[in-house]
This record gives structure tokens, C-alpha cells and sequence, in this order.
């Protein structure tokens, strides 16, 4: 039987006496496109950090594609890739010249066709040879994409992949993450605060609060459970629950 | 078409097309912008005329410098390959906090140590582009070659670059720690190392404890053999032996504790916080 992409178990994280993400257990199995919801500070951003091996857990185990994070990193960050709109890429650096350097850090062959692969599937190729920094915050979130897809990944990690955008170019930025997820079968979790964007790519959506999570199943799942319309509706009674939440007395 | 990792570059650890591709963004971001291939040129172009109407007026006025013409040219030289190189490390360092590139840096296969030697790299690119045109300005200028050190100034070169390089990842690591709050020590720092080095006077002249300070730095072995060279003619092993150990020392400390910083970023989380 094949390994889970994502197996994470017991992980902790402490910064001083702040409890970021508190003993959190989850897989994420091949194929699968996976959300972290939850509020502000419910532990989103630091679980995906953790999964790429940019923060280190206080305590517990990140296995990706069956490999332990913390001691064969450098075997697994070839396979995946993440974009972020709070982490930039160089604004002096054309796009080409940023596609050029990230495609090299992951050792691609034919890395020019690539990247005009990508320019036209991205809808990025007019503004290739312009500098990074100039360009409107939708052409930043393609070519973040486009760097996030350069080595084709088998794991993308995104974090509020579609945050600041037009809902037009937000509308348009999903579109493209379903086309990619069916052509390539590669396994995504993405950390978001928008409800339309997880009910219509995610198809398991743990739900997070105060470093936990504290529900888990797919988005029609979770609307059932807690009877309601809408994700966003479940989302606000989790997120407004007292501080002894308990999902099958907020489920009732 | 295939866009899947090399396998060959996948297997090794060390891979030469990764630091190749970190060099090739600095130099992207080095030809995109004058305003910074102009402070590369600036600072050794103005110390070198400074200096060089001060060496002038010494020469008439003063026999240590009446010696051996020159003296105070080549130490100003031989600074700025220290500060240089120092600088080098420091500036590309921060260029990435600026940029808050750090986190998709440390998400692909690049190492810690890729990004230490890329950093190196690129301070010998930088220190090369200051520092020779100010050599070859000196000679019609002043008619002063420091080309005519001959060997030794290879060895000078080396040494006072590796100091830096030291330096350099020590700065590096305090703004790991601190953030761009600490950027002003990339400009800073090397020059409360001057006095002790004795750039332009002999160890001696320095105070008895301060003397002790000097001889645990590769700089102050460094400038007196530059001053022996110059003045006796002589190649002194026992200073270039001295700063050989003590830049590997240097070195060492200086990776050891930019790696440990890196460790700490990585528990902090300060990897993707870090920005302008």
C-alpha cells in the first residue's frame, strides 16, 4: 500500500509560551486537493511552514512522500513547490530571469521550453522579459504560480492562493489549480480564508482553531454536520464557538 | 519534453548547476540596477584619490612614507579588498531580505551551504569590479602600481578576502537574528576592526594590550607584511603563516555560526517573516 503524500503526527509548535499548533495529526493521501481553514492565528500558515521544512516543529513527525522531513528534507523538496503572496520574488529580476534562476535551483533539463510552456498556459508571456516588481498583484499571482509549477510538483503547498485578487482573476487562478490537479494528479493543500475557493477545489477540509483540528471531512460533510447552507456558515459557528469547542455539540 | 529534475544533479549532494543559478540571480540584479554597479565603483574610485593626494603630500613630508612610495596607496587598496569582500557577502545577504525572497529560496533543493558559497562567489565578483579599475586609476594618477608586489599581493588579496568573507557571515548571522534592523552593521562593523589592523602604521605604534588585539587578526599580519615587503623587501612567512591559520579559524567560526543562525531562523520561523 502506498505511503500518504502528507503524514503528519503529533506536531507541535511553540514560540515561547505561545501554543502556534498544538499535538495536530493529519494525512493527506495521493491525489487529493486538501484545505487548512480556519481564522486568523488558528495555526494555518505555521502547519504548512512546518510541511516545507521552513520552521521546525517543537515536537512530533512530518513524513512526506514517506521521507522524515526534519532528516531527508533535500530528498523531497524536488517533488513539490509552494506559492504565498507574503513571500516575494525578486521585484529588479525580470520574470524570465526569476523562472531562469528557480528553474536552475531545481536542476531542470530544457528549462526554456518550460518556461515558455508555462508563459502560455499562465497567460504570462507578454510580460516575461519585464521586471517582477512592476507588474499588477494578478500578473504577481501567476508568475508566483509559475514559479510554484516550474518543476512540475507532485505536492504543491499554497498559501491563500488567491488572496488580494480580482474575483475575475481569483475565478480565473482556480480554474487553473483544477486543470492542473486533474493533467498531473499531484496532491495540493492550500490554507485559506475563502469558503468559495475551498468548497469548489477542496474535496477534505480540516478545519483549525487555536492550533487544532477540530473537524475534518469534505465540504458537502461539514455542511451537513453542522446544518447549515454554507462552508462559510460552518466556518463562523467554529470560529465564534466558546473556548471549550466541541464539534459534535457545535454539529447539533 | 522533459522538465523533471536532472537525476544526476537530484542524486549528489553538492550541486555546481545550483550554485551557478544563485550566481546568475546576483548578477541578474547586479546589471538591472546602476544605482548598485555604481557603488561598486564609487567607494574605491574616491578612497583611491583621497589617499592618493594624502600619499602625495606624505612623500615629501615624511620619510616613513618617503621609504617606500606608494605605502599608503597600497594599504587603502588592500582595505578595500577587506571591506570589499566583507561588504560582498553582507550586501547579497541582504538583498534577499529585501527582497523577501528567503522563503522560496529555502522551499527548493538549494542547501545552506550552496547559498554560503554563492554569497563568497559573488563577493569575489564584486570586490574584482571595485577594486581593479581603482588599481589601474592609481597609476596614471599617481604613478603607483601595486601590481609591482608582485606574488606577495595575491597572497595580501586571498588573505584580506577571507577575513572579509568571515566577517561577512558573522554580519550575515546577526541579521538572521535581528532582521533589517541590524543592516547598518554590513557597513559598519569592519571598519571598528581598522585601528587594530594597522593599516597604515606599524603594530608598534599601538598601545600593549591593543597590540594583542592586533596579532589575533589575519588584517594586522597582513599589513605588516605588506609594509615589509615594501620597506625591506623581504616576503616575512611567519605573518603570512599567522594569518593563513587565523582566516581559517576566521572562516570556520564565521560558517559555524551563519549555520547555527540559519538552525535558529528555521525554529523562529523567521525564514518567511524576514522582508524589507
Amino acid at each position: 500500500m502506498s505511503h500518504p503524500v502528507i503524514e503528519v503526527t503529533a506536531v507541535t509548535k511553540r514560540f515561547g509560551e505561545t501554543l502556534a499548533v498544538d499535538a495536530v495529526d493529519f494525512a493527506v493521501p495521493r491525489g487529493v486537493t486538501g484545505a487548512l481553514l480556519g481564522g486568523n492565528g488558528a495555526g494555518k500558515t505555521t502547519t504548512l511552514s512546518m510541511l516545507l521544512g521552513l520552521l521546525l516543529p517543537t515536537a512530533g513527525h512530518i513524513r512526506i512522500f514517506g521521507e522524515d522531513m526534519l532528516r531527508h528534507r533535500y530528498r523531497v523538496l524536488p517533488r513539490m513547490n509552494f506559492s504565498s503572496p507574503y513571500v516575494d520574488l525578486p521585484h529588479r529580476l525580470t520574470v524570465r530571469q526569476n523562472l531562469t534562476v528557480y528553474g536552475r535551483l531545481y536542476g531542470l533539463a530544457h528549462l526554456g521550453a518550460r518556461i515558455e510552456s508555462l508563459a502560455r498556459d499562465l497567460q504570462i508571456a507578454e510580460f516575461l522579459d519585464r521586471q517582477t516588481g512592476k507588474l499588477s498583484a494578478g500578473q504577481k499571482t501567476r508568475v508566483a504560480l509559475a514559479k510554484a509549477l516550474i518543476n512540475e510538483p507532485e505536492l504543491l503547498l499554497l498559501d491563500e492562493p488567491t488572496a488580494s485578487l480580482d474575483p475575475d482573476t481569483g475565478d480565473w487562478v482556480r480554474g487553473y489549480l483544477e486543470t492542473y490537479q486533474r493533467r498531473s494528479g499531484a496532491t495540493i493543500l492550500l490554507a485559506s480564508h475563502n469558503m468559495n475557493e475551498v468548497e469548489r477545489l477542496c474535496s477534505d477540509v480540516m478545519m483549525m482553531r487555536k492550533g487544532r483540528i477540530v473537524d475534518r471531512g469534505s465540504p458537502r460533510q461539514l455542511i451537513e454536520r453542522y446544518g447549515r447552507d454554507t462552508l462559510e456558515q460552518v466556518f463562523l459557528d467554529i470560529a465564534r464557538a466558546g473556548e471549550r469547542f466541541d464539534p459534535r455539540e457545535a454539529a447539533q | 519534453m522533459s522538465a523533471a529534475p536532472d537525476a544526476l544533479a537530484s542524486r549528489a549532494g553538492f550541486s555546481p548547476g545550483r550554485l551557478g543559478a544563485m550566481v546568475l540571480r546576483y548578477l541578474y540584479l547586479l546589471r538591472s540596477s546602476w544605482p548598485r554597479a555604481l557603488e561598486l565603483l564609487y567607494w574605491p574610485a574616491i578612497q583611491v584619490v583621497l589617499w592618493g593626494f594624502t600619499s602625495q603630500f606624505l612623500m615629501t613630508n615624511s620619510s616613513y612614507v618617503a621609504r617606500a612610495g606608494g605605502v599608503l596607496l597600497a594599504a587603502v587598496m588592500l582595505w578595500d579588498v577587506m571591506f570589499r569582500g566583507q561588504l560582498g557577502v553582507s550586501i547579497s545577504f541582504l538583498e534577499e531580505l529585501w527582497s523577501r525572497n528567503l522563503g522560496h529560496l529555502f522551499v527548493s533543493p538549494l542547501r545552506p551551504y550552496e547559498w554560503v558559497l554563492s554569497l563568497l562567489t559573488m563577493s569575489l565578483v564584486r570586490v574584482m569590479i571595485g577594486m581593479v579599475p581603482a588599481a589601474l586609476l592609481a597609476i596614471p594618477l599617481y604613478h603607483y602600481s601595486i601590481f609591482t608586489l608582485g606574488l606577495p599581493l595575491l597572497a595580501f588579496f586571498v588573505l584580506l578576502l577571507v577575513m572579509g568573507w568571515g566577517l561577512g557571515l558573522v554580519i550575515g548571522a546577526l541579521l538572521l537574528r535581528h532582521g533589517l534592523g541590524a543592516e547598518s552593521l554590513a557597513w559598519l562593523a569592519v571598519f571598528l576592526l581598522a585601528p587594530a589592523s594597522a593599516v597604515y602604521y606599524p603594530v608598534s605604534v599601538l598601545p600593549l594590550w591593543l597590540q594583542y588585539v592586533a596579532w589575533t587578526l589575519p588584517s594586522a599580519h597582513v599589513f605588516e607584511g605588506m609594509r615589509a615587503v615594501m620597506f625591506e623587501s623581504r616576503f616575512p612567512l611567519d605573518h603570512f603563516l599567522a594569518a593563513v591559520a587565523l582566516d581559517g579559524l576566521y572562516l570556520v567560526v564565521g560558517t559555524g555560526i551563519f549555520l547555527i543562525a540559519f538552525r535558529q531562523a528555521r525554529e523562529r520561523g523567521a525564514l518567511l517573516q524576514m522582508g524589507e
